[in-house]
């Protein structure tokens, strides 16, 4: 795409986050779309095209009143609303329609009317060569790379560990953050044992929540309010398979994702004020950090905890919080994309000063599928 | 059997694999074309798409890659549980679980040596898992 041509002109998140007992899934979609819609001073009459993963984008359309011309129902976990921002864009260009909205919620944490996940059919791939072996759930899965990465470059656990416990801090300045209270290194090493070596500190939080976005072409963003740019895309996609993943200590869907939205943006990392990467895992940073070429292979950690991504460091990395702390209720990568768009409008809790180019990077399954969005606050 | 562990049930792509495993033998597939050795099993190559692929019975040996311990509860396993990938002798790599060793840090060492054994859960499924070589 064409950088500049489509923007963000609608951003929320829903109205409560956490543990939310009064809505179903559908009913966080609707009060997230509301939220979006409100901000961009939109009616569902104003919408043409809808996207959502994890939920019917027919359901969602149909709940909120709004007859599209365009449908994207991309669902590979966590970062399809990402992929969600590249088709819309691409799908706007084309004249396909004029005003997408992209919603997300899940009862993550109350399971109230949740979408069951596919099951792993005992003749799927998985069910015949990774579930007889007792891989039941994402830590015991997403988990299986990191002892080949600290292997191969010679981090240890207790630079893993300090991924949290900087995140955390950026959580403490977010009055919206589950978890907000200070961590330490010896705080994550000594929590309850998951999926060896990652301890509960080191896992994403189990939540209710929802988000929701509305883009439309920059042209016609001038005439609603606080629009942010979407400079460069990017999305892959390698196994749903863990055991397949041709690398363990790199994601090809990373590299591949990153390296697309870096060339359509055409911006160097030095360009880059605030980043975003999806940590359902303490170990996804690192790998982000590389894969997209913020660091070269193994010295993520290292970047880490010399603080470049910490409160007053050069790259100010999940200023949320993060899904290790922030919230995670299953498919994060919304939370990614608003946190963002926050950042552009300079709209959020801690903010980044003068920030004027946005990284937004998701995951979704484990390694399987990446998307990369690209934003900036300054009109074209 | 809600508590039972999830077997695989073949399909006409993988069938052969899983007859391999019932006479103790781990069938990997070659590319007539590339050379290329593959896992999981499919009619044609992963690697050049050609259809012209051979069936061979790998070494069965094999070591070890990457793990996690699992410490939560799962269908058909006692924690703590490793689930391993291993790195075959022929190129592939397959998950596994590694029997006949402690499931510790300590004693699960990365590329350790392993071989196949085969563990029969039913009289229609036998599972392809590993132990250490020494």
């Amino acid at each position: 795409m064409k950088p500049k041509s489509i923007a963000v002109v609608g951003a929320a998140e829903t109205t409560e986050l956490g543990v939310i007992p009064g809505l179903s899934q559908l009913g966080l979609h609707g009060d997230a779309a509301l939220n979006a819609m409100a901000d961009a001073g939109l009616k569902p009459s104003d919408i043409d095209g809808v996207a959502t993963a994890g939920e019917s984008p027919i359901r969602v359309a149909h709940y909120l009143g709004i007859t599209p011309t365009w449908i994207d129902g991309t669902s590979i976990g966590g970062c399809s609303f990402l992929m969600h921002v590249r088709h819309a864009a691409a799908a706007i260009n084309e004249g396909l329609c004029r005003t997408v909205l992209i919603t997300h919620g899940e009862s993550g944490k109350s399971w109230i009317a949740p979408t069951l996940p596919p099951a792993r059919t005992p003749g799927s791939l998985e069910g015949q060569f990774e579930a007889p072996f007792g891989t039941v759930w994402a830590p015991s899965m997403f988990t299986i790379p990191v002892l080949r990465y600290l292997k191969h470059f010679g981090i240890t656990q207790e630079q893993l560990a300090l991924v949290p416990v900087i995140q955390r801090e950026w959580a403490a300045m977010n009055p919206r953050a589950t978890a907000k209270s200070a961590i330490t290194v010896e705080d994550v090493l000594s929590s309850r044992m998951i999926a060896y070596p990652f301890r509960l500190l080191m896992c994403c939080l189990v939540t209710d929540g929802g988000g929701a976005l509305i883009l439309t072409s920059a042209d016609r963003a001038k005439d609603l309010g606080r629009p942010v740019y979407i400079l460069g895309t990017g999305e892959s996609a390698e196994s749903t398979m863990i055991s397949q993943m041709s690398d363990f200590t790199s994601s090809r869907a990373f590299r591949v994702s990153g390296r697309k939205a870096f060339e359509e943006a055409g911006i160097t990392h030095d360009d880059v004020d605030h980043l975003m990467i999806y940590d359902a895992f303490a170990h996804l940073p690192l790998y982000g950090l590389e894969d997209l070429g913020f660091c070269k292979p193994g010295e993520a950690a290292a970047f880490i905890a010399e603080r470049n991504t910490a409160p007053g460091g050069r790259l100010p990395l999940n200023t949320n919080g993060g899904g290790l702390s922030y919230m995670h209720s299953g498919m994060y990568g919304m939370y990614a994309l608003q946190e963002s768009v926050r950042q552009m409008r300079g709209a959020a809790p801690a903010q980044v000063k003068g920030a004027k180019i946005s990284v937004a990077h998701g995951v979704g399954g484990w390694f399987s599928g990446s998307s990369t969005i690209i934003f900036s606050n300054q009109a074209p | 059997m809600r508590n039972a562990k999830p077997l695989p049930e073949p399909t006409p792509e993988t069938q052969h694999f899983w007859d391999g495993t019932l006479v103790g033998e781990l069938r990997l597939q070659r590319c007539d074309t590339c050379r290329k050795a593959y896992f999981p099993p499919r009619p044609f190559c992963p690697a050049c798409g050609s259809r012209s692929v051979s069936i061979f019975k790998a070494s069965g040996r094999g070591s070890l890659y990457s793990y996690v311990i699992c410490h939560k509860e799962a269908p058909g396993f006692t924690p703590p549980y490793a689930i391993a990938v291993v790195q075959l002798e022929e190129g592939p790599r397959m998950m596994a679980n590694i029997v006949e060793c402690p499931q510790t840090p300590e004693a699960l060492e990365l590329d350790m040596e392993l071989n196949v054994v085969f563990v029969k859960e039913n009289d229609t499924v036998t599972l392809p898992l590993f132990k250490p070589a020494k």
